[in-house]
């Protein structure tokens, strides 16, 4: 039988029972492949539960430093019965099938056209530990070794990173270790070592970190000196939170224990959006973490902080809706309910991270937007960058960098100025001046409300009072497309009348897709938009080009309908590209979708030849 | 409500305070309510208070939601900061403002619609968490911008200005905040200044968690006869547990009583409450007597009013956070960023 023969380039799934413990040990066994320097990409899948419903873990290793999920399987950990059919005929013909063999299966179980490798794992758990707590989690353990035998992982990496896992716990480093050596000990005496999937020390990783946009974004509001956060607990975003409170424990404790944050788990998102406007309106940098229901239940306060100017940064980790939706699956659904958020007329600034280092950057930066353009910044992750780990740059710090608090009067800046007006367009960028509260004893006071007002921030439901002050809120949106970060561009080898666009967590299998459509002979120029209002160049990349490719992960190309609309581009032009499952979007799905379309179009592939460009 | 405008000239011998300031500089602008609205009252009241207090006007922060009430915020304390923010979501905007700045005095105005109905979760919580605030409900039982219909506060049975009867149970807001954690609960009525005055005075200068449930009659939806909630009928009813004097440190105490009928709280900065008893035997120190009392007073038709309870040493929100001594919103850079060393170190950790 053919067997698939693959050296750094391979897709291994952990199914497992969610709750077994299983998540350490996989996550150990990705780490190792990635100290040996060869780049893997892991993703957890898995169900709205704590304990019981099935849950996988797949670790793409990819030679090629691909990132994206490749979609397929070539090596499946069957560690679950209850999901033993759905994946046993996940594996690709000639992959393989690991399974624990210790109950005898039936052969109608299994597939003719796979690799099948039994072990008798309960067998030798139970032959060796009583404690049922210590049979499950060293059954982990030993696949590991078993697994490391099987693809030839360096075992001695494996040591190392369980010895930096226990560290200060020593005493529990032997029985690791020897449930390590016991799994190794009988794959390499009972099973075919190695298959034809193998892992081969490499040097493709490099200085990059492996993390999880969470926590990224959260050391990334460390970074930006957010001092309040209020948040209400909503998967996929409470681990950004939590980070939150893990990062302030260990960098913003006074010697005398004292906090220089301070934190609170809200009754609702009503109630944390409500608190990071009374904080960011009282001069604290503020935050809250949330998902899209969040965000619909914070719209009529993001009005208020709109039209109020009240600088607020929330970080969406967007997840399937609408309503419940599938919590714990990943989409880019709530451009629109974020652009537009709020009843009235309203625009938001909002940023695309694509990964864990943009994560934290953004996550920085969009408390300097915030106040300089006292305006709700919307940091846009999802769950797909937000709680799985990826490889990427370091986090990067420049120690001269002051936080930019913006235009703020303090009290000898009141004393010399002629007047304040709170709304006054003073330096004509439409940002105007602000106060905190409690600076001056009789300057710089005045009235917050959502109630229209003139430029003094006085009262009033003149007509002409109320535009002039919104046709300024356009004039400082304006002013965002110069400081949003702007979108990157990728050039195709050969001149081209394509272009696509995509965001956020699309990144890694959009680079993976160019590479196949390249080789395919199909050019596309790419664009990665990083921030609404769209810069310039988003326009200009449009109109450079015949036809344009929207890829988003969404049922309504809401990136398409944001750019119509806010750049009066002609609908004909934009080709949406949408993948909305819940799963994360491959680079197979976007180059099969983008070829057929240009097949539709009769393009004729052009093949760069080596040497000839 | 008046157009016309007050003089800003006065005269030059208008009583000052230890600031240096007359009572007019704890005003705002002229009041747009309706005329004998107790709103303003009590917002003569806050005034008259901060005035008595020393306070300094710009270190008040005024917070409110939507509403009459909530409109009254501008009426007074002029050179405060205020906010006018979202219908029953002010107390969670003053937390928020708190958390920022623990220096500031901060005072959450609020009606009945706003506290009771749409805002009741928000009241609750922020109670519980022991912001310390003066968080005045004015409470007429009725929706005034909207134009009479009953709110949450409205006593069962009682009848609106079109002849509505009332069916649902009212929520007592001074016993909800007792039962929640606030630390300071007072009841009283636009039309007792005497007893407002230094009931917010007692607020203002108490570190916890202060609610002001105020009576204030709605002249033009629910000053009826009918209504629960109308001068005459409040007046009628009004059961005044205590009296308080609020003592600061500089002022002498001269006032004597004979003992037995005093209750002395000295509060953390030194001040202290004197109470005097007008009802035999209530100790206001007694969270559970408190709350036991209020119920028989509502079973028998009686508005308690005065201090119902105060504790002695409350905790706050900061206290809870173990937040710095310095206002969060005056930290720099050097107290907040890690810098890059530290950064370093992480991703040395994430490799």
């Amino acid at each position: 039988m053919k067997r698939i023969e693959a050296l750094n380039d391979f897709v291994i799934k952990f199914a497992n029972v969610n709750g077994s413990g299983s998540a350490s040990a996989n996550t150990l066994f990705a780490k190792s492949i990635l100290r040996m320097g060869v780049p893997v990409s892991p993703r957890n899948i898995f169900p709205s539960n704590i304990q019981g419903l099935p849950t996988w873990y797949e670790v793409r290793v990819t030679a090629d430093g691909y990132l994206g999920r490749r979609g397929g399987c070539d090596f499946m950990v069957a560690m679950n019965p209850q999901t033993w059919d759905k994946d046993v005929a996940e594996i690709e013909p000639g992959g393989y099938l690991f399974y624990d063999s210790s109950r005898p299966m039936p052969a109608s179980k299994f597939r003719e056209d796979i690799n099948v490798i039994g072990m008798p794992l309960t067998e030798i758990v139970n032959s060796h530990y009583t404690d049922a707590r210590q049979r499950q989690l060293f059954k982990n353990i030993i696949y590991v070794g078993a697994l490391s035998a099987l693809l030839e992982v360096d075992p001695e990496v494996i040591k190392q990173l369980i010895a930096e896992q226990y560290k200060g716990k020593e005493q529990l480093l032997p029985p690791n270790y020897e449930a390590l050596q016991m799994g190794r000990d009988y794959a390499l005496k009972h099973l075919d070592c190695p298959v034809g999937l193998r892992v081969q020390a490499a040097d493709a990783v490099g200085e990059r970190i492996f993390a999880e946009g969470n926590n990224a974004a959260a050391l990334g509001a460390i970074y930006g000196g957010a001092t309040v956060c209020a948040w209400y607990p909503i998967t996929p975003s409470s681990s950004l939170a939590e980070a939150f409170i893990k990062h302030c424990k260990k960098f913003r404790t006074d010697p005398d224990g004292k906090a220089k944050y301070a934190i609170v788990q809200a009754e609702d998102e009503l109630a944390s959006i409500g608190m990071v406007i009374g904080a960011a309106w009282n001069g604290a940098r503020a935050f809250t973490a949330t998902s899209g229901p969040g965000i619909s239940l914070m719209q009529e306060f993001l009005g208020l902080a709109y039209f109020a100017e009240i600088p607020a940064v929330l970080f969406d980790v967007q997840r399937a809706g609408p309503s419940t939706g599938m919590p714990t699956r990943t989409q880019q659904s709530d451009v629109l309910s974020c652009a537009y958020a709020s009843h009235g007329d309203t625009k938001h600034v909002l940023l695309f991270p694509d990964d864990p280092h943009e994560c934290f950057q953004f996550g920085a930066d969009a408390f300097d937007l915030a106040d300089r353009l006292q305006t709700p910044v919307f940091v846009m992750l999802d769950l797909d960058i937000g709680m799985n780990e990826r490889l990427c740059k370091p986090f990067q710090w420049d120690d001269n960098r002051e936080l930019d608090r913006g235009k703020v009067m303090t009290a000898e800046m009141l004393d010399q100025a002629k007047e304040f007006g709170r709304y006054l367009d003073v330096d004509g960028d439409g940002i105007p001046y602000r106060t905190y509260p409690g600076t001056h004893p009789t300057k710089g006071s005045y009235f917050t409300r959502g109630t229209s007002r003139d430029r003094y921030a006085k009262y009033t439901e003149d007509g002409a009072a109320y535009t002039d002050n919104m046709q300024r809120l356009l004039r400082k949106f304006e002013t965002a497309k110069d400081l949003v970060p702007k979108p990157l561009t990728r050039a195709a080898q050969h001149g081209t009348r394509f272009g696509v666009l995509y965001y956020g967590s699309t990144s890694p299998a959009m680079d993976e897709a160019l590479d196949q459509l390249t080789e395919s002979g199909l050019h596309v120029d790419a664009m990665r938009v990083r921030a609404f209002p769209f810069c310039d160049e988003v326009a200009d990349f449009i109109s450079a080009h015949d036809d344009v490719f929207v890829v988003e992960q969404n049922r309504d190309a809401q990136l398409r309908t944001l750019i119509i609309n806010e750049l009066a581009a002609d609908p004909a032009k934009l080709t949406p590209v949408l993948h909305y499952d819940g799963t994360p979007i491959t680079a197979r799905f976007i180059a099969g979708e983008i070829a057929q379309n240009l097949k539709a179009l009769n393009v004729t592939p052009i093949r760069v030849v080596a040497g000839k460009n | 409500m008046t157009y016309l405008a007050k003089p800003k000239l006065h005269h030059p011998k208008l009583p000052t305070n230890a600031l240096g300031y007359t009572r007019r500089d704890y005003e705002g602008a002229i009041s747009t309510l309706c005329a004998g609205c107790g709103h303003d009252s009590i917002s003569a009241a806050i005034i008259q208070a901060c005035f008595e207090l020393d306070l300094p006007p710009h270190r008040i922060a005024k917070l409110s939601g939507i509403g009459c009430s909530s409109k009254t915020p501008t009426y007074f304390l002029g050179n405060s900061h205020g906010f006018n923010s979202v219908h029953g979501r002010m107390p969670s905007v003053l937390t928020g403002a708190n958390l920022a700045n623990r220096d500031l005095i901060y005072l959450g105005v609020s009606g009945d619609g706003d506290s009771a109905s749409i805002g009741l979760g928000q009241f609750a919580h922020v109670m519980r968490r022991g912001v310390n605030m003066t968080y005045i409900v004015e409470n007429n039982g009725v929706y005034g911008l909207t134009k009479g219909q009953f709110s949450a506060t409205s006593d069962k049975g009682s009848k609106s200005k079109r002849g509505v009867v009332n069916a649902d149970e009212a929520i007592d807001l001074a016993a909800l905040a007792m039962q929640l954690g606030a630390t300071y609960v007072a009841r009283s009525f636009s039309g007792d200044k005497a007893q407002l005055v230094p009931l917010i005075k007692g607020a203002l200068l108490h570190p916890g968690a202060a609610l002001l449930d105020v009576i204030s009659p709605c002249v033009a939806f629910n000053n009826h006869t009918g209504s629960t909630k109308s001068y005459d009928y409040v007046r009628e009813h009004n059961e005044a547990v205590n009296y308080l004097d609020v003592i600061t440190l500089h002022k002498e105490i001269t006032t004597e009583y004979s003992p037995g009928e005093l209750q002395e709280v000295r509060q953390h900065d030194g001040s202290i409450l004197r109470l005097r008893k007008l009802h035999e035997g209530y100790d206001a120190s007694d969270r559970i007597a408190a709350m036991n009392f209020l119920q028989e007073s509502k079973a028998e038709g009686e508005i308690a009013t005065g201090l119902l309870f105060v504790e002695e040493d409350p905790a706050d929100l900061h206290a809870a956070s173990n937040t710095v001594a310095t206002p969060l919103n005056a930290l720099e850079t050097a107290d907040l960023v890690p810098g890059a060393g530290a950064l370093a170190k992480i991703n040395a950790g994430l490799r």
